[in-house]
């Protein structure tokens, strides 16, 4: 029994009377590789912005590796419709916020669902940037150039991640010149230079046909493989969710609708009508 | 890669050295008064800060409109410093108020110490204003640089700023001397390796794993963050580091004037200096540096006619009056910013590369329409 | 409480006073904003003009011709900036259209500085506004009470102009999404041609009392004015003109008061006066770290 990692209990955001992820448990054990689906608006990404920091959770808690990074009290209205489930899980008033950098450091990188690459930089530099985190130099030894040695290990392990996600010949084009595919695998590699050991990925085979589809399947279980990681991600092309995911979860309207393995999930009947719909006069 | 690097890099202080090497030439052959020094002079100053204001507009994305202010801390501050004690105690200077600082530093010492007053009203600035939206960001730094002017102005401070009168005598331009010896040193030169170290420094901030940081910042906050680079930690130094040079400039200039007095530091200074770095290419250090000397040269110097009555030989004193060349100017630089946004430059650098192949390409150009 | 206001009547006059001229530089900076999310620099400079240009036609011209054609000038400059300096730059990145504005603003200071030769040009009495009047032991003048009726008046026909006109329900429109509304057939660029038209007219009328109160311009009195209205706008809301109205009401009393006022923390009154202007700024630094979005202003999320 591997233990878990990343754990979202009761989790609640609410964007004034909207209620885009409604009381989300959730778990991710180690080497595990998930998956988040449902319809459009569900509230996947909203999910993801939650364990990543961009958003501070109307109520829940969210931890990794056992320790709580954010702990929240249900607060206001949220309050009367969540005072009653487990109270004492929200014993603490207190709220940790982390901001979406400290939990980089933590260990979880992300991609993006519509790809944030570094506009003015080449595909070097992109991923050299994502070592800054890890860089101990401070300002004066930096610009003195007193750290060059340590810049230069950066730049050794820059181009040895490039080389081994086959993005070495591409190291001096812009990085937003590449074709869509290296795009995306630009953006896992950057994320990668952060060493997480969990890593979201968000809609990563969006926009790409069904042998791209293919690949990138083969390529996450071999980046998982090779840097141990374990891996969160939201997708809806059923091929790569089915065929390479260990559990899976759906969503529905901010809700939890089902959790399984993916042979569950697809005889699931109301995973079914959440994505056909249910027809009312039957 | 490396030996190439290298030749670059040879190539490229080969060029510094003789910059250096022609105003030191011009400095012992022309005459003092000559107005080649005061754009040389005033046109080094003005890529400082120019440099300075790129760092956070150009690099970090940061649209911050505070340089004047910051200008005025760097040029009080080291009026204030290198002012001799005994004009300090005479009443040549503090006409109304007795005098608070009561000693005097040498011009290197009150050159850092502009830049760290500077860089420490930034730091404290920065709390709150960096965490602002870009627009608003503009506003309020905009907003503390006219506090600080008016702080500067007031009355209960005047045993230190002198209120609103001027401050003069201290160690400007024409008082500097090599060290430990009364043996005058030729003021541009001075003013030269001033702003070239300065600038120096900021290009190898750009160039190292904070300037990444930076320019990651400017691209995309959302995905710098996510990549665990702390945006208020890093903002906040590129501010106070901008900040630090801004202070020293204005030093610099407060050499230059001989005098300083706050009411000079107004917006349209801060406006002037963001409408230089567009014309030589947000982004571009060279592009800065070019802009400032084009555009001192032009308004000290070329466009003077404009203000005097003849213009190109072209006599019309209604027409070419006092104020006409700001006039000319500014229509300039609506067109640069509407037709040529990316000014000089772009955001790239001035290098021999790309200086040979725009001229085979001009070549290549011509000898095709043949 | 009483004594003091008695005391400082004065200033409380003028403050109110000043208070509406702001609000009426305000709705432009913040219907412009709304709608364009832009900081229209310039448009302190274009209350600068109208001034500037009622100095120049009314030494010529009686008024009853020279206000309304100093009006209809200030519209058009509006329109003509929008038209040549923002217009192009729809699609490019925000921080070009501000150095865009910024431009603007040193343009016309510039060719104001030109006009007049630097010196500060006096502005001319007009009749009824300009006559001094005494109200409970306070000398001032009639513009000063004018102007705050006036200035809700103009509110209320601004709003009304806005709730039940076409063009009103599109201006709406436009600055809650600007995309889906020109997907919905909105004509956007008359939209913000006619925000820009009407802001202007507003800073003409604002410049026509504040002028009168301070009884000369130049190239650089508009700034301050303008800087002040948008910190009344962000103040309220940016965005909301009710928002802008009040917090330029609050802006002009507490920068009057301050001006005059009794002493405070032991240093007397007029040692404060350096302060009025900067005032108005460490407002806004509070406001921004307070509530960032004013005292009406909509929360917005960043999508990611």
């Amino acid at each position: 029994m591997s233990r878990t990692l990343l754990s979202l209990e009761h989790v609640t955001m609410q964007f004034g009377g909207v209620v885009a992820v409604n009381d989300l448990s959730m778990h991710v054990d180690e080497g595990e590789i998930v998956a988040l689906i449902g319809p459009n608006g569900a509230g996947k990404t909203t999910a993801f912005n939650c364990i990543t920091g961009v958003y501070e959770p109307t109520n829940g808690r969210i931890s990794f590796e056992d320790k709580a990074i954010i702990s929240n009290h249900p607060s206001g209205r949220m309050k009367r419709t969540y005072g009653g489930v487990e109270p004492e899980l929200f014993a603490s008033e207190k709220v940790l916020s982390p901001t979406p950098d400290e939990i980089t450091r933590l260990g979880i990188a992300r991609t993006f669902q519509n790809i944030r690459l570094f506009r003015s930089m080449d595909v070097f530099d992109n991923v050299l940037t994502a070592m800054h985190l890890r860089s101990r130099a401070n300002v004066f030894s930096s610009v003195l150039r007193l750290s060059h040695r340590e810049e230069k290990a950066m730049r050794d392990e820059t181009e040895k991640l490039l080389k081994e996600q086959g993005l070495w010949k591409h190291r001096g084009d812009k990085a937003t010149s590449l074709p869509y595919g290296y795009q995306r695998r630009l953006e896992i590699a950057r994320a990668l230079a952060t060493k997480p050991r969990l890593l979201l990925l968000d809609e990563p085979a969006a926009g790409m046909n069904p042998q791209e589809t293919l690949e990138l399947a083969a390529f996450i279980r071999e980046i998982k493989e090779k840097y141990s990681l374990t891996v969160l991600m939201i997708e809806h092309h059923m091929d790569l969710v089915m065929g390479i995911s260990d559990r899976v979860y759906v969503l529905d309207f901010g809700s939890l609708i089902a959790e399984g393995t993916p042979e569950e999930i697809q005889g699931n009947q109301r995973v079914i009508d959440a994505y056909l719909g249910v027809s009312e006069d039957v | 890669m490396d030996r190439e690097r290298r030749n670059h890099l040879i190539r490229l202080f080969a060029a510094i050295a003789i910059v250096y090497g022609l105003v030191a030439v011009l400095e012992f052959t022309l005459r003092p008064t000559s107005i080649v020094f005061t754009v040389l002079r005033k046109g080094a100053i003005y890529s400082l800060v120019a440099v300075s204001m790129n760092l956070l507009n150009g690099f970090t994305g940061l649209f911050s409109l505070g340089q004047a202010g910051f200008m005025l801390l760097g040029a009080y501050t080291y009026a204030i410093l290198t002012m001799p004690t005994s004009v300090k105690e005479s009443e040549r200077v503090y006409k109304y108020y007795d005098a608070l600082v009561r000693f005097d530093t040498g011009v290197v010492v009150g050159l850092i110490a502009a830049g760290l007053v500077a860089a420490l009203f930034a730091f404290l600035i920065g709390l709150p204003v960096l965490r602002l939206k870009s627009d608003y960001l503009a506003i309020a730094t905009l907003g503390f640089a006219e506090i600080i002017r008016a702080v500067c102005q007031w009355d209960v401070l005047g045993p230190i700023t002198n209120g609103a009168n001027l401050l003069r005598e201290f160690k400007d331009l024409s008082r500097i001397t090599l060290p430990f010896s009364d043996i005058p040193f030729p003021p541009t030169l001075f003013v030269f390796i001033v702003v070239g170290i300065c600038i120096l420094l900021i290009v190898l901030l750009i160039n190292s794993t904070y300037g990444r940081a930076f320019k990651a910042i400017r691209d995309d906050e959302t995905a710098a963050e996510a990549m665990g680079i702390n945006l208020f930690r890093h903002k906040e130094l590129s501010f106070v580091i901008s900040s630090f040079f801004a202070g020293v400039s204005g030093a610099l200039l407060a050499m230059f004037q001989y005098t300083v007095q706050a009411q000079q530091f107004r917006t349209v200074l801060t406006y002037e200096i963001l409408l230089i770095v567009v014309i030589g290419g947000i982004g571009s250090i060279s592009g800065s540096c070019i802009a400032s000397f084009l555009y001192i040269a032009l308004s000290e110097w070329w466009l003077r006619g404009l203000d005097m009555g003849t213009f190109l030989g072209i006599h019309a004193p209604d027409l070419f009056r006092s104020g006409f060349r700001r006039l000319v100017f500014s229509v300039i630089i609506m067109v640069i910013v509407l037709f040529f946004s990316r000014g000089i430059m772009g955001d790239k650098e001035l290098s021999f590369e790309r200086m040979r192949s725009w001229v085979s390409g001009r070549i290549r150009r011509k000898e095709g329409a043949r | 409480m009483a004594d003091f206001f008695h005391q400082n009547l004065s200033y409380f006059l003028s403050g109110i006073s000043v208070g509406g001229q702001y609000a009426l530089i305000a709705i432009g900076y913040t219907m412009v904003y709304g709608i364009l999310r832009l900081i229209n620099f310039a448009h302190g400079d274009v209350f600068m003009c109208a001034g500037l240009m009622m100095v120049y036609l009314s030494s010529s011209l009686p008024f009853t011709i020279s206000i309304p054609l100093v009006l209809i000038l200030t519209v058009a400059i509006g329109f003509v900036i929008e038209r040549v300096a923002y217009k192009p730059l729809r699609s490019a990145p925000r921080m070009s259209v501000m150095i865009s504005a910024i431009g603007v603003s040193y343009l016309l200071q510039n060719a104001a500085l030109y006009f007049t030769g630097g010196l500060a040009k006096v502005y001319p009495e007009i009749p009824v506004l300009s006559r001094s009047i005494v109200i409970w032991d306070a000398t001032t003048r009639v513009v000063t009470l004018v102007t705050p009726f006036l200035t809700i008046i103009l509110v209320v026909l601004l709003s009304m102009l806005i709730k039940h006109t076409k063009v009103g329900m599109a201006m709406c429109a436009v600055s809650r999404d600007f995309e889906t509304s020109q997907l919905m057939g909105i004509r956007i660029n008359r939209v913000i041609s006619m925000t820009f038209m009407l802001g202007s007219l507003l800073a003409a009328v604002a410049s026509l009392l504040y002028f009168t109160n301070y009884a000369s311009v130049t190239p650089t009195s508009g700034s301050m004015p303008g800087l002040k209205a948008f910190v009344a706008a962000v103040f309220g809301g940016i965005g909301s003109i009710p928002g802008a109205v009040i917090g330029a009401f609050i802006i002009g009393i507490c920068e009057n008061i301050i001006k005059g006022g009794a002493s405070i923390f032991g240093i007397p009154g007029s040692g404060w006066t350096t302060f009025s202007d900067a005032f108005t700024f460490a407002f806004l630094i509070v406001v921004l770290i307070v509530k960032p979005t004013g005292l009406f202003g909509e929360k917005s999320v960043d999508k990611v």
